[in-house]
């Protein structure tokens, strides 16, 4: 067991070092750096002040150069300063890390807490109205552009009838969530519906329900003690999924809603070729998706003993 | 004295997904004494599995019972309401099935699979259960049951998880113990121990044992009377020793003249075995007369022309065949 | 039944795009480009203009349907590049093994580990806006779910007989696969695929809407959306109809994509 962890760790690392890489050649491998893309939004910069900057970002060193330095940074957890802002990236990122954090986790609790009693129930009346019902909402919830749902969203409730904010953050407040989180949402809660009845009905055929049947109990306590777990073991991995990547997918519907995450910092940097900026956001986007896909490899470790015992 | 603990009278099974239901099991009669062994043997599909499913009210739709009566110590099961089935099942009707490597919740300690029957049928505190799953454990012959109670189905072999499966069927001493091909997935060294292991347990309760099997040669050994299946009806029924020695349904006499005995085929000068040609029709397409005509040898027109009953044999028992032997 | 039903509304609703997108000039009342006009800005969906006008005053209608094309060939065109990437990788991880399997998995892994869309804002921002950019950023980006299909599918396919004998007959490894392998386990590809064209548009969306994917003026409905935010209280329907139909494209291929499903694995999970 600790060796699978340990190799986990190992790939993690791997991974993490690979995207950074990655990122680093192509912001540059091509041309254009940060200075000349302030030169680009047609700000007036003097070749001599492009030249000064260029210098004292250190953009003129070598590429290997660069790399090692950032990655000597990195090791010892400086994430490098934003050519933008002149801030420390980590400092930057401190704030953006918990608005994102918020977001993810009131998205995946709105997708869990609709999407799978939508499963259960409609895989519990398979063939029934409900089912169809609930099996086309969650097409439909895969198919709905989340920033557009976002935009209908925001027309009813707070532009018609005035019960949320429209955008922004607010104070940090649970109102300016609700909708954010909710679109966010949507499309997890429409995969997490489907996987739940299907894992639902995969149970309800297994041979161990029929033994259960077998022995004489009730319905309730048939699904209580012998469905639900067997069948919640089954959706695990998508709801780990679902959450680790919400960090990098929330970026369009931070962009919507101007909400001060991760995401919304990446589209900027991104524009300004702020280099450092970027990094730290992706950084932060893929250390996320492997910690929550780490979690769910110990909860499986709670849950399954056949995982346990291995 | 015997004692019927089971009687089963004009047993109909139907698949109900259509329009109009089509029996897939029909005029199933037979009747199980306390403590004796019964056998229902036939080919995959031919409708022994639904007899079970039914007997103890598992049927799953679209199939569902149709008609006639399941008689268990008197009540009729097949009118019973859910509730009080429930009560019944695993209380007084108990099944083995043939998967022991998935028949049991992967995610609970046998101990506390055991342990649900006390907890369900006898009122038992989670605390007692666990005892009496030691208990219980201890008497399907499982070695250090104290330990073995904590461990989970994919710890154990098959044949531990059978032996599970028969703890947990037997654990309330239940009237009918059915058993459906309980040794078929089974390696064929641990067969012979499992078979016996369920004989002698429901002997020493006088628990009536239905088994269910394709194998001809285990139910005429182990059996009292043996009742032969074909699509969904029973084709002949007689004690253990004659059906083997004196079939008298062309299909039975098939199904003899395929096991393999050993220095039978030298008496014959046989090269190979005897196989039935043919298949087993589907349910949908079973023929109006004798349902074994298109691929019986003694074959005549009347024999496709009606419905073929049951008819007593002189010397005891009953088939289904206007040419018996 | 019901798996019709889904191949049949699925196919329906993209070959209506697909007519807007083929017969666009026939189609659209207004130039989607040049129609710009202050006077006409902001006007609400009516005899004039069916579905309203925008800020700058274009009929919304005539640059929907010049935004199917952008979309249609998009998703396509993005959605055979991923399957070719992923099948390619696939296949050969699986009927390779050994050390090439391990890079691709790794690779694969990797892919999945950085949500497509974060990728994708990344490379776009390398190389500009544009459509040629917009192929690339995604056309190379989403191939992983394609990639552990094909590969998943090998696997169980390798060791079996009509593998085995072209082998023997001494075929090379190339055809072994693309000859042999492919057509066998093209039914789940297929339907991958499918979904992946929505998913594509779906992506194109998202980058225009952010200002990074289809050059301004030209239409598409991601791109629509980008300023229906601000305009949200006086004019909806430059939020309202773009997103319709955006709805509807991915809906049609994700609808059409379970259709296949059930059509091409019938004992599959679609029934069961």
């Amino acid at each position: 067991m600790l060796n699978v962890l340990l190799r986990r760790l190992v790939q993690a690392a791997l991974t993490v070092f690979v995207v950074i890489t990655l990122v680093f050649l192509l912001f540059s491998v091509i041309p254009g750096t940060y200075a000349s893309s302030l030169q680009a939004d047609k700000r007036d910069v003097s070749a001599e002040v492009l030249e000064r900057i260029e210098a004292e970002l250190g953009l003129n060193d070598p590429l290997p150069q660069r790399f090692g330095r950032y990655m000597a940074g990195l090791v010892q957890g400086d994430l490098g300063t934003s050519y933008a802002t002149k801030r420390p990236v980590a400092d930057m990122l401190a704030g953006r890390i918990w608005a994102s954090f918020r977001l993810a986790c009131g998205a995946i609790l709105f997708a869990v807490c609709i999407g799978l009693p939508l499963g259960f129930f409609a895989a519990m009346r398979r063939g029934t109205w409900l089912d169809t019902a609930t099996m086309s909402l969650a097409v439909s919830g895969l198919s709905i552009p989340a920033f557009w749902a976002g935009l209908v969203l925001m027309y009813l409730f707070s532009l018609k009838l005035h019960w949320l904010p429209t955008f922004g953050y607010g104070s940090g407040g649970l109102r300016h969530l609700i909708l954010p989180a909710i679109t966010l949402g949507i499309a997890p809660m429409a995969l997490l519906a489907r996987t739940t009845r299907a894992a639902v009905l995969e149970t309800l055929n297994a041979d161990f329900i029929r033994t259960a049947r077998s022995k004489g109990m009730s319905e309730q306590r048939l699904v209580l003690r012998h469905l639900a777990r067997n069948a919640f073991v089954l959706v695990l991995t998508t709801i780990g999924l679902q959450f680790g990547s919400m960090l990098g997918g929330s970026v369009v519907i931070e962009k919507l809603f101007a909400w001060p995450g991760v995401g919304s910092l990446l589209i900027d940097s991104v524009g300004l070729r702020d280099l450092p900026a970027v990094q730290g956001a992706i950084l932060v986007i893929v250390l996320f998706f492997l910690l929550i896909n780490t979690l769910v490899d110990l909860a499986y470790l709670v849950v399954d003993p056949r995982i346990r015992y291995r | 004295m015997t004692e019927t603990v089971l009687d089963v009278r004009d047993l109909a099974i139907s698949l109900c997904d259509g329009p109009t239901p089509v029996a897939a099991v029909e005029g199933v009669n037979f009747s199980i004494n306390r403590g004796e062994v019964f056998g229902l043997v036939g080919e995959s599909g031919c409708g022994k599995s639904l007899c079970a499913l039914a007997l103890a009210g598992l049927l799953k739709a679209p199939m569902a019972i149709s008609g006639g009566q399941i008689l268990l110590e008197g009540r009729d099961l097949a009118t019973l309401p859910p509730r009080e089935m429930r009560h019944l099942r695993g209380n007084k009707v108990s099944m083995i099935f043939q998967e022991p490597m998935t028949a049991l919740n992967p995610l609970m300690t046998v101990g506390d699979q055991i342990g649900e029957m006390f907890v369900l049928h006898r009122g038992l505190t989670a605390r007692a259960a666990r005892m009496k799953a030691i208990e219980a454990l201890e008497q399907v012959q499982v070695s250090s049951p104290e330990r073995r109670i904590n461990a989970y189905p994919h710890q154990l072999s098959g044949g531990m998880r059978q032996r599970v499966m028969i703890a947990i069927a037997l654990a309330c001493d239940p009237a009918l113990l059915i058993a459906d091909e309980p040794t078929t997935a089974l390696d064929v060294t641990i067969q012979a121990e499992i078979v016996e292991l369920v004989l002698d347990l429901c002997r020493a309760r006088g628990t009536a044992v239905m088994m269910i099997s394709h194998d001809l040669g285990l139910v005429a050994r182990i059996c009292n009377r043996v009742a032969v299946m074909y699509a969904g009806q029973i084709v002949e029924q007689r004690s253990a020793g004659d059906i083997f020695t004196a079939p008298a349904h062309p299909y039975t006499r098939g199904l003899v003249d395929a096991l393999p005995r050993l220095g039978r085929r030298l008496e014959r000068g046989q090269e190979r075995l005897t196989e039935i040609g043919g298949v087993v029709p589907a349910i949908r397409d079973f023929p109006q007369g004798c349902r074994f005509a298109p691929r019986c040898g003694r074959v005549t027109p009347e024999c496709r022309a009606a419905p073929v009953s049951m008819t007593d044999l002189n010397k005891g028992g009953r088939v289904r065949c206007l040419h018996h032997v | 039944m019901k798996a019709g039903a889904n191949l049949y509304v699925g196919g329906g609703i993209i070959l209506l795009i697909a007519v807007l997108a083929i017969f666009a000039p026939l189609i659209a009342p207004y130039d989607p480009v040049t129609s710009a006009n202050l006077m006409y800005a902001e006007e609400p969906p009516g005899a004039q203009f069916w579905l309203g006008t925008d800020e700058q005053g274009r009929d919304i209608f005539s640059r929907m349907v010049y935004g199917a094309r952008i979309s249609l060939f998009i998703g396509l065109a993005v959605q055979v590049m991923n399957t070719a990437i992923g099948v390619s990788l696939g296949l050969s991880a699986g009927y390779i093994g050994g050390w090439w399997d391990e890079m691709v998995q790794g690779l694969t892994n990797l892919m999945l580990s950085i949500p497509t869309i974060v990728f994708a804002l990344a490379l776009m921002a390398i190389l500009g806006p544009g459509l040629l950019s917009l192929l690339i950023a995604l056309g190379m980006t989403d191939w992983a779910y394609s990639c552990r299909i094909s590969r998943a599918q090998v696997l169980t396919q390798k060791s079996l007989n009509y593998v085995q004998s072209a082998r023997t007959m001494g075929f090379g490894p190339l055809h072994v696969m693309f000859r042999e392998l492919l057509p066998n386990i093209a039914g789940p590809l297929i339907v991958v695929a499918t979904m992946g064209v929505g998913s594509a548009i779906m992506a194109e969306a998202s980058l225009s809407f952010l200002g990074l994917g289809v050059v301004p003026p030209n239409p598409s409905w991601g791109g629509m959306l980008s300023s229906a935010r601000e305009q949200l209280m006086v004019a909806p329907w430059v939020a309202i109809f773009p997103g319709l139909a955006l709805f509807a494209a991915v809906l049609g291929f994700n609808l059409l994509g379970d259709g296949l499903r059930d059509l091409l694995d019938p004992h599959g999970k679609g029934r069961k």
